[in-house]
């Protein structure tokens, strides 16, 4: 038997395949083929093209102080965002999957907030966490210069973390639940027949055997935060106040186009992509084989 | 050691009623086997019990006490269920003690406790395994490890063995026997196996549709089936029907205007009553051609059992099936005559599908 459809001419196959491959290769391969080569070259003062300079943009992109400030406080991001989104789409999750009444609605409410853009989001939270509007005027009035995100850079970063992970709460929620409902009914009940309360059971049933999503979401929220974070700091704090916000992914942007550094910029990229490639690299190798119980 | 007390429970899921007010006492320490179709309610009924499905109506009462609103860690049951539903991350050590440990039991002590339960179901050399890397078999004995540890006042079982082939399937019927014998804990067994059924029960539950058509030992069960459709559901191969009308006590004429006699001691129904005889394959008797009364079967094919032979074939337009003894020799004419002895015969009344056995009899309930 032939189980696939035979095309007769090549040219066909091509111009199928064309549109496909141009959209990778100009959305793909060349940034990243122009990155690389502005990542090892240095363009000469007085015109005249670049000039080959090895490591030497990396050499002095990790000898400066800034960058590491920088990728310390992408990494305070990403670690407290990916808890926050996981922690409370966990929680949402479990009460979700206890069924209690009206828990279809409010299963589609918690799944909306996905659809919205980052760049949409940042700008209701721009408006919620307003010093002089809003909950926080109320606070400020209170105990005046509580809350100030344009002041403060520990305020600013908080506000980015929580519209940050506003968003991923839906998309852990999703894959939460979905790994909470794959466990056998039976097995609940065979634990709650051995004595074991809810909260026990969540303990000793439930979040082991979601161990494998756990780990597949915290990659995932962890890779997704180093670049998708952009669109809500250049819309809530443009890095600041004093660099306070200013990750890693923002640093590229800011120090290529407003600084217009390219050779540095691309070389911060280059190790971006690198630190992207062996999370995803983890993901595949380590996650997906290891932690599943059959 | 408990004894169970169901009374008029019902149970409805939304609008659709599925358990239809059963009365049910269980005895302390006696073995019930629940039988019945697919789809009856029999693990619905258990599941009430072990309370991990709500009662609609009605009371269950496990050593006296109403039980209706305890949790089931309060109710003092132990389940075994049908896939087993061991925890996949715990070894067979974990599984076994995961009760004593929820109960707080220290760990010195709960080893101990699970070496000696491990080792009565013949798990020892297993503890440290994962449920994954056991067989079947292995699975279903951690199971009842599991249960056994709890030393719980009721054991309830769904369906356990339905997962095992056949040879498994007698071996661990034999050892759930066994067990019960040595522990005398009052177990309530759910099963669609009449085998099964047969052999284990101290007395059996037949359910059909959401409510109990019988109660009695295997034995009354089967000799006495209070209703048609225990007698049907009952034996291997099927009862054979057929439709008649009372002529006089003790006499039912088949349409085809047969005479056939049953006790009339113990079948009472005024005559011109529509009923259905019900007889088994193996109670009928091969007799010579022309024998008044005989039943005269079109044969339509044979199936050999080693143990004897079944006849399967026609008479008076409806399926009739014969068993021949062992060593009987197959039969080559086209028709076979038999002769039903009275005390086999069993009447149902044609319109309710109830034994019309003298109510002194009947072991049902009305
Ligand atoms: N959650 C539910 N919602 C609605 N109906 C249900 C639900 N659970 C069971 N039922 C219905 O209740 C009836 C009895 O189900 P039950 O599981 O008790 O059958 P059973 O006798 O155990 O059958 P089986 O031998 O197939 O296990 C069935 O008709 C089933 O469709
Ligand atoms: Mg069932």
């Amino acid at each position: 038997m032939e189980h696939h459809a035979q095309f007769r001419t090549r040219w066909l196959v091509a111009l199928l395949l064309a549109p496909q491959v141009l959209l990778v290769f100009t959305f793909f391969y060349w940034p990243a083929g122009a990155a690389l080569f502005w990542a090892f070259t240095l363009e000469q003062p007085w015109g005249g093209g670049n000039a080959f300079v090895g490591f030497d943009n990396f050499t002095s992109l990790f000898a400066d102080s800034f960058y590491w400030a920088s990728v310390g406080r992408t990494i305070v991001f990403a670690l407290a965002s990916s808890c926050l989104a996981m922690g409370m789409a966990l929680v949402l999750a479990l009460f979700c999957d206890r069924q209690l009444r009206g828990y279809a609605y409010y299963r589609t409410a918690l799944i909306w907030p996905y659809a919205v853009a980052a760049p949409a989001a940042a700008v209701a939270f721009r408006y919620v966490f307003a010093p002089e509007a809003g909950v926080f005027a109320g606070l400020n009035a209170m105990y005046p210069g509580l809350w100030n995100p344009a002041m403060s850079g520990t305020d600013a970063m908080i506000m980015i973390i929580i519209a940050y992970s506003w968003k991923f709460i839906s998309y852990n929620f999703i894959f939460f639940l979905a790994g909470l409902q794959a466990i056998p009914r039976s097995l609940i009940e065979a634990a709650a027949m051995d004595g074991s309360g809810v909260l026990r059971r969540m303990r000793d049933i439930q979040l082991p055997l979601l161990t494998p999503t756990v780990f597949f979401l915290l990659v995932i929220n962890i890779t997704d935060s180093f670049v998708d974070s952009f669109g809500i700091i250049d819309i809530t704090t443009e890095g600041g106040p004093a660099k306070a916000t200013n990750l890693m992914v923002y640093k590229i942007y800011f120090d290529g186009f407003k600084g217009l550094d390219y050779s540095g910029a691309a070389a911060q990229s280059i190790v971006l992509m690198v630190l992207v490639m062996a999370l995803t690299f983890v993901q595949f190798r380590y996650v997906e084989r290891k932690i599943h119980y059959k | 050691m408990a004894d169970i007390s169901i009374r008029q429970v019902y149970k409805s899921y939304g609008r659709t009623e599925v358990v239809h007010g059963v009365d049910l006492d269980i005895h302390d320490g006696e073995f019930l086997v629940i039988l019945g179709p697919s789809g009856c309610g029999k693990s619905t009924l258990l599941r009430m019990i072990a309370g991990l499905e709500a009662i609609s109506a009605g009371d269950i009462l496990i050593a006296a006490k109403r039980v209706n609103d305890l949790e089931p860690r309060q109710r003092g049951c132990a389940m075994v269920f049908q896939n087993y539903a061991l925890y996949p991350h715990m070894s067979v050590a974990e599984n076994i003690g995961y009760a004593l440990k929820v109960a707080g039991i220290a760990k010195a002590e709960r080893l101990r406790r699970i070496a000696t339960v491990a080792a009565t179901v013949g798990l020892g050399d297993f503890l440290d395994r994962l449920p994954a890397h056991l067989s079947g078999g292995q699975r279903q004995r951690v199971a009842m490890a599991r249960a056994m540890i709890r030393e719980p006042q009721v054991f309830l079982f769904d369906e356990p063995l339905s997962n095992l082939d056949a040879q498994l399937r007698v071996q661990m019927r034999i050892e759930i026997r066994r067990l019960h014998r040595r522990l005398a804990t009052t177990s309530v067994f759910v099963t669609h196996d009449q085998i099964e059924a047969m052999t284990l029960a101290d007395r059996l539950v037949v359910m059909n549709g959401g409510t109990i058509e019988q109660v009695g030992t295997p034995s009354e069960v089967y000799h006495r089936p209070a209703s048609r459709f225990v007698g049907s559901f009952i034996g291997s191969p099927a009862m054979n029907f057929l439709a008649a009308t009372i002529a006089r006590p003790g006499i039912a004429t088949i349409r085809a205007g047969h005479a056939i006699a049953f006790a009339e001691t113990d079948f009472t129904a005024p005559p011109g009553t529509q009923v259905e005889i019900g007889i088994r394959p193996e109670d009928l008797i091969v007799t010579s051609p022309g024998t008044p009364d005989a039943i005269e079967m079109q044969v339509e094919f044979q199936e050999e059992l080693g143990a004897g032979r079944l006849v399967h074939g026609r008479f008076a337009e409806q399926d009739f099936i014969v068993q021949l003894p062992a060593g009987h020799k197959p039969v080559a004419s086209l028709s076979l005559f038999v002769l039903a002895p009275a005390q086999a015969v069993h009447v149902f009344d044609a319109q309710t599908g109830r034994s019309c056995r003298a109510a002194a009899c009947s072991t049902g309930p009305a």
